[in-house]
């Protein structure tokens, strides 16, 4: 056996230059396809339940709209996408301060959310095994909230290893990656608030 | 003329004798997608051999009416474990294993996009298989009732409900079954950034083999399909140990919205499962018949519709729920409707094999006995997509007959294909011929010995799922046969591990491509080096190899 063989090229102009997607930004799209097959599930059992309750109470007599914590999680979004911006042009600074205005309004958002259940829980007696209005809220609302966790935990690890001086600037992709997560987080928050504190009351 | 550099030879490499904690390290450390590959495949092997065993036993315990071989509640468990273990501890590694192993080899690449993902979820789905075995040990919890799950592999609501599954088994199957589909979903995340990212210049999509277009699609229903089930998992957790009412009938929650739920990935996991055989036989077939698949974009056409159309007929497995005629209707032309592209399948391997000049390799032999036994599946899958059929026949031993015929007519014997067909790539070495055609006749007689006489037991109403019968029936004699034919399946899988045993140590060197085959993997070095390809090659069709090897006549000129 000839020790290389040759792959014959046919005559003529070489074909197109040979570029595939960058693995990184397949790989996230696919993970947040996968994450939205699972919150669909959640968002269906919430809307196959609305008024299926047995006892109360319920969903209208004891939820409030969250507006300032939706509005602030709204806001991370565009915020992070400021960051990101700066990044790209490698004005470090304003990267960090919109990269903290992001985690702060992410961090009120998630105590919001905390506020909001430790109220239902010991003043409303709303829990997840009241009724089937709790197990679908606390369920659905929870799994979001998990997520903003996993988000601000990544977010926080990038501004930690940023202020300890890591050039971050080297991996602008992965926060590009973060910041497309954490704007699927916030589209998915907009799907749950119409679901539990508009149609669900 | 330009030309490019293209070695079929690769620098030897010395070899050094490792010791054992080193080779141990290399494997349990390892990000290279060979070795995972080789791991998941392993792994399902041994899981195949276990839920094998225990299928046995139900056998036994169901060859005559009236025995006592086993009790009752060890019966339901042995349903129950063997169910979830193959489709999920042997099917989905089988899945990932495969696509793990080839696909970067058939598109040019050198590893997959994301190695150390990839090692994790070997790793979690070990855990999770590794968590729902442990239930025979710590199943029994506090309450001391019950060890391994006795559900069944679908677990339907409310059996699941704390009231009615005391213990902790219930959770290790929920628990078990979640971690180790984490394990799927990272991995098909994987195969997907590794298609559409890595492969070689001039891999288009219309040239990659079609093996790496159904690992593809795979993927896809991997990620979309399994989340619900993930999802309904979770929910039954949350019943389980924080008094949610999800599927609690007495709070108001619906026993069939599980069903509803586990369906919706129930039916795409059938898909899911068989693609690796798909794949398989559209490599394998093509090169024991020399001749190019036939209806290549039919082939791939078929795949992705599968991959949409197989999403919404998951309500034909409850016709018997009592769903309103118009849900029954849709369903039943939704499930007729997938079989459409199956046929275009099964049709054209067929005609890639008419006029073919054939070589009956074991490999081939498996492919052929999986298209026989897979059209009768089909079949069997049309006439139980009829509801009025259904209602008939729901869970009785004709079902069981049906996707048996699925599972192990189809998936099992396309993967003892694609098993013989490259294990001479991932070891260096031929499995003997001889060996294989004793594993392959034993294995198909016994198979189609155990399940085509269930199809009669079934059609004389035997139900599944019970652990003895009475006499007089007319079900002894069609049990009898199936549980005879036991013993040739096991015979014949005891003759494949001869084979492998054998091969390993004494096998006949294979050589970079002992098929004679076409596409890429056969390039390399078998086994293939850690980096796979000295230097990346470039193809110019969908048959790289016979480009190289017929530089007068290559592909490209005509594609
Ligand atoms: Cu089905």
């Amino acid at each position: 056996m000839a020790a290389t063989s040759v792959v014959p090229v046919p005559p003529g102009p070489m074909e197109r230059e040979w570029t595939t997607p960058d693995r990184g930004t397949v790989g996230i799209i696919f993970l947040i396809v996968t994450e939205t097959a699972l919150f669909s599930i959640f968002v269906v059992t919430y809307l196959v339940y609305i008024g299926k309750s047995l006892n109360g109470p319920y969903p209208r007599e004891v939820l409030s709209i969250p507006i300032i914590a939706s509005i602030c999680l709204l806001l991370s979004s565009w915020t992070v996408y400021r960051a990101e911006h700066a990044l790209q042009h490698n004005h470090l600074d304003r990267f960090k301060l919109w990269w903290i205005i992001t985690i702060l309004l992410g961090g009120e958002f998630l105590i919001a959310t905390g506020v909001e259940w430790y109220h239902l829980i010991t003043k409303e007696h709303f829990t997840i095994s009241t009724n089937l209005a709790g197990s679908t809220f606390y369920s659905l609302v929870g799994l979001h909230a998990s997520h903003v966790i996993v988000g601000l935990t990544f977010l926080l690890l990038v501004l930690i290893v940023t202020l300890a001086g890591f050039p971050i600037q080297t991996q602008f992709r992965r926060v590009r990656f973060l910041s497309w997560y954490w704007h699927f987080v916030d589209g998915i928050w907009v799907v749950v608030f119409t679901v539990v504190y508009i149609i669900g009351r | 003329m330009a030309s490019i550099d293209y070695p079929l030879e690769h620098p030897k490499i010395h070899p050094r004798e490792f010791s054992f904690s080193e080779t141990l390290y290399a494997w349990v450390a390892t990000v290279d997608h060979k070795r995972l590959g080789l791991m998941y495949i392993v792994s399902a092997l041994i899981f195949l051999v276990i839920a094998g065993i225990m299928a046995s036993v139900m056998r036994i315990q169901l060859a005559v009416p009236n025995n006592h071989f086993v009790d009752p509640d060890t019966f339901n468990r042995l349903f129950t474990m063997h169910g979830t273990t193959m489709v999920f501890l042997v099917g989905m590694p089988i899945v990932a294993g495969l696509s793990n192993y080839l696909v970067p080899l058939m598109i040019g690449a050198r590893d997959m996009a994301f190695p150390r993902l990839n090692a994790f979820g070997f790793w979690i789905f070990l855990f999770g298989g590794l968590l729902l075995y442990y239930s025979y040990i710590g199943g029994s919890g506090l309450s001391g009732a019950g060890s391994a799950p006795d559900v069944g592999w679908f677990a339907y609501a409310p059996l699941t409900e704390k009231a009615f599954s005391r213990g902790a088994s219930s959770d290790f199957w929920a628990l078990g079954v979640m971690v180790s589909g984490f394990g799927s979903i990272a991995s098909a995340i994987n195969v997907i950034a590794t298609t559409i990212s890595l492969r070689c210049p001039g891999m288009t999509l219309s040239r990659m083999p079609v093996f790496v277009w159904v690992m593809l699609v795979d993927a896809w229903l991997i990620l979309v399909a399994l989340p619900p089930l993930s999802a309904a998992q979770i929910m039954l957790l949350l019943d389980r140990s924080l008094g949610a009412n999800f599927f609690n009938t007495q709070a108001g929650g619906s026993a069939v919205l599980w069903q509803h739920f586990f369906w919706i990935f129930g039916h795409p996991e059938v898909y899911i499962l068989i693609f690796p055989a798909f794949g398989t036989l559209s490599e394998i077939i093509p090169i024991f018949s020399r001749k190019p698949i036939f209806g290549r974009p039919a082939m791939v056409g078929a795949v992705v519709a599968i991959g949409f159309i197989s999403l919404g007929v998951w309500a034909h497995h409850m016709f018997a729920v009592g769903m309103t005629s118009w849900s029954n209707t849709f369903f039943a032309a939704s499930s007729m409707l997938v079989g459409v592209p199956t046929g275009i399948k099964i049709f054209n391997w067929t005609a890639t094999m008419y006029g073919g000049k054939l070589r009956f390799a074991t490999p081939m032999l498996f492919c052929c006995g999986f298209l026989l036994q897979f059209l009768v599946a089909g079949l069997t899958g049309i006439m139980l997509a009829v509801a009025p059929f259904d209602w008939q026949l729901h869970d009785s031993y004709f079902v069981v007959a049906h996707f048996h015929f699925t599972l192990i007519g189809g998936l099992v014997f396309g993967v003892f294909a694609g098993l013989y067909y490259w294990f001479p790539k991932a070891t260096g070495r031929m499995l003997s011929e001889k060996l294989g055609k004793w594993h392959f006749w034993l294995f198909c007689i016994g198979f189609n010995m155990t399940f085509i006489p269930l199809h009669f037991a079934g059609m004389l109403g035997m139900p599944r799922r019970i652990y003895t019968y009475a006499a007089g029936r007319g079900w002894e004699s069609w049990n009898m046969i199936a549980s005879i034919g036991v013993i040739f399946q096991a015979a014949g899988i005891l003759f494949f591990v001869w084979n492998v045993i054998q091969s390993l140590r004494f096998g006949e060197r294979a050589g970079d491509d002992p098929w004679d085959a076409w596409t890429l993997e056969w390039a390399t070095t078998s086994p293939p080096p850690e980096y796979n390809f000295e230097k990346l090659p470039v193809v110019r069709s969908s048959r790289p190899l016979w480009d190289l090897k017929h530089p007068q006549d290559p592909d490209w000129k005509f594609e």
